[in-house]
């Protein structure tokens, strides 16, 4: 399985090598497949090419969009280096990363692990599992800052009941704001969860069965069975969620604008500003390339840390 | 896919209570912001500030759902996203799976290099071809319009066409040797074999699109400035502008309403929902 092998490894059914001269059939086949792809074609050079060649240039540039752009060589890139906001944006953004990584990923797999038992209403639990992940984006964002309101929230308000104590700020705490971005990701755990429970149920049964009989605990089945074997996808869950946490955004914007006092001024919504509301168009596409520079190092240094780590030697998929 | 698994890790009595126990905590856990978003949208404001808090509304004001169409043109915002999701659905369906058949099933030479770029688009931020996108999009004057939202979904998704053009492979080749028999050209097997045979993978992928631009914020703010344009996403970002203190129960409302299209989607269309979000996670 495993959705970091490589693309060759992904496309090599097709196409295969013919050395022969090709015939009026081929060749009408070949015509046919440049029609066929030609909406994607058009689409990566005038979205996806131009663009990175654009963003590059622009990456040396002074622009605000009423004047032309100035060629300023690395002076955006300099600049960065000495900003103050770039680096609280870097931190922020890397603190939520490592709590909001591991946090997704043990609790969904735990989830999994819960839910793959077998039990009356297996289906059922899992489809309401899942069900509040479908609830994302702006809703989800007013849900939680209104769950963790601190003065008239029912989280703070449960936990003045129980323990007679007054609950943090949350969002509004410099100390909280990131800790209750990453307890948000709760109501988004189906997903994830989702894709654990998939791989479970392709692990064999007969390693369990031996273990059974040399007389191995669940913990320990789980920790030298289950664990190496799904390894994969747990590198998977936690590139994806990497990449994730370094495009954080809608919560940001929504919640608490970056603050209090730059404490949640992720990555994404500093490049955001710059771009579409002080419109340094120059400066914004420095960002954006070494967001681009940071997020293919993390993949990278992750897909080199696996192959000590991970299991391949099992295809989980049969 | 919810299949049970093979003999292994029969649970005993107590096994059992511990894992029940343990599945109802979480369920707790995981309803009870649902819960109390309906309730909040159901009270009144002064009682959504009462302390202590109410498990139930005293009094349920249902008025508060007429109340947010009347402080905001919430129905234009309505419109606005299922119009534009609808068309988005359609064209990113269409045309990721027009080129996914040309990568599935025609042979050409440099199929499986262009093939590896389409994958490799997926790895690059949207944030880096976000700005000159932006900058190309003005020069056309398209901005304050739908159409930089919709153009580019005419190109596909890198992601849908993988996710096709491996459902294609699996589709056998024998039908397509009968229409060329017929008479039939490419086009013919493409609509005649492929599509109304791939109807469970088509539906995967529009629910996967539909969920995306529902409630996609980042896009419309950058390209939308007239508020009657506005979709249901970035409406509801604005919300809390329309009042002075944020009227909790009104807000909780308008995003209840903001999440009821997914969800009835969701239990429309569980199975292929589910399959979406496994595929997109595993198939490799």
């Amino acid at each position: 399985m495993s959705n970091v092998s490589t693309a060759s490894e992904l496309t090599s059914a097709t196409a295969p090598k013919r050395k022969h001269r090709r015939g009026p059939e081929e060749r009408r086949e070949e015509r046919a497949f440049w029609v066929f792809i030609s909406p994607w074609i058009v689409g990566f050079l005038v979205f996806t090419v131009g663009p990175i060649v654009a963003s590059f240039f622009l990456s040396f540039a002074d622009y605000n969009v009423v004047s032309s752009p100035k060629f300023i060589g690395l002076d955006n890139y300099i600049n960065l280096f000495k900003d103050k906001l770039f680096y609280k944006s870097l931190r922020v953004t890397t603190y939520y990363a490592v709590l909001s990584v591991p946090f997704t990923i043990i609790c969904a797999l735990a989830l999994a692990v819960l839910l793959n038992q077998k039990i009356k209403g297996q289906a059922l639990f899992r489809t309401l599992y899942y069900t509040p992940s479908i609830i994302s984006g702006v809703a989800v964002s007013f849900l939680w800052s209104w769950l963790l309101n601190p003065d008239f929230g029912v989280v703070n308000s449960l936990i003045y009941d129980w323990f007679g104590v007054k609950g943090p700020g949350w969002f509004t705490s410099p100390k909280w704001v990131i800790p209750s971005m990453v307890l948000m990701q709760l109501t988004g755990l189906g997903g994830t969860m989702v894709i654990f429970l998939a791989s479970l149920q392709t692990l064999p049964s007969d390693l369990y069965e031996a273990a059974s009989i040399d007389g191995a605990s669940r913990l320990r089945k789980f920790f030298s069975i289950t664990v190496p074997l799904i390894s994969p996808v747990i590198l998977f869950n936690a590139i994806i969620g990497l990449i994730g946490s370094f495009q954080v955004f809608t919560q940001a914007y929504v919640i608490t604008r970056g603050g209090p006092d730059w404490n949640s001024y992720f990555y994404v919504l500093y490049l955001f500003d710059t771009a579409f509301a002080q419109f340094r168009m120059g400066y914004a596409s420095a960002q954006a390339w070494i967001l681009f520079i940071i997020i293919f190092a993390l993949t990278m240094l992750m897909l080199w840390a696996s192959r000590r780590l991970v299991h391949y030697e099992y295809d989980a998929k049969r | 896919m919810f299949k049970a698994r093979v003999t292994h890790g029969e649970l005993g009595a107590a096994g059992k209570i511990v894992v029940y126990g343990l599945i109802f905590l979480g369920l707790i856990l995981f309803a009870f912001p649902i819960y109390w978003m309906i309730i909040t949208s159901l009270k009144e404001l002064g009682e959504v500030h009462l302390m202590p808090m109410t498990w139930i509304p005293t009094v349920f004001v249902w008025e508060n759902y007429v109340q947010i169409f009347k402080d905001v043109p919430l129905h234009l915002y309505i419109w606005n996203s299922s119009w534009y999701t609808a068309i988005t659905m359609v064209t990113t369906s269409f045309f990721s799976a027009m080129v996914a058949f040309g990568f599935a099933r025609l042979r050409a030479r440099g199929s499986t290099a262009l093939f590896a770029l389409v994958l490799s688009t997926m790895m690059i931020p949207p944030q880096v071809t976000l700005i000159p996108q932006y900058l190309l999009f003005n020069k056309f004057n398209w901005i304050d319009s739908y159409l930089p939202l919709i153009v580019p979904s005419l190109g596909g998704s890198a992601f849908s066409i993988f996710l096709l053009r491996q459902f294609y492979m699996g589709i056998s080749k024998e039908l397509d040797e009968a229409v060329k028999i017929d008479g039939g050209g490419y086009f013919s097997i493409f609509f005649r074999i492929i599509v109304p045979l791939s109807i469970p993978a088509m539906a995967t992928i529009s629910i996967l699109e539909f969920i995306y631009r529902w409630n996609d914020l980042i896009g419309p703010l950058i390209y939308l400035s007239t508020g009657e344009k506005y979709p249901l996403s970035l409406g509801l970002a604005n919300f809390r502008a329309a009042y002075a203190a944020t009227p909790w129960n009104l807000l909780m409302a308008a995003s209840l309403v903001a999440v009821t299209p997914p969800l009835i989607l969701f239990f429309l269309a569980q199975k292929y929902f589910i399959q979406g979000i496994v595929i997109s996670g595993s198939k490799g």
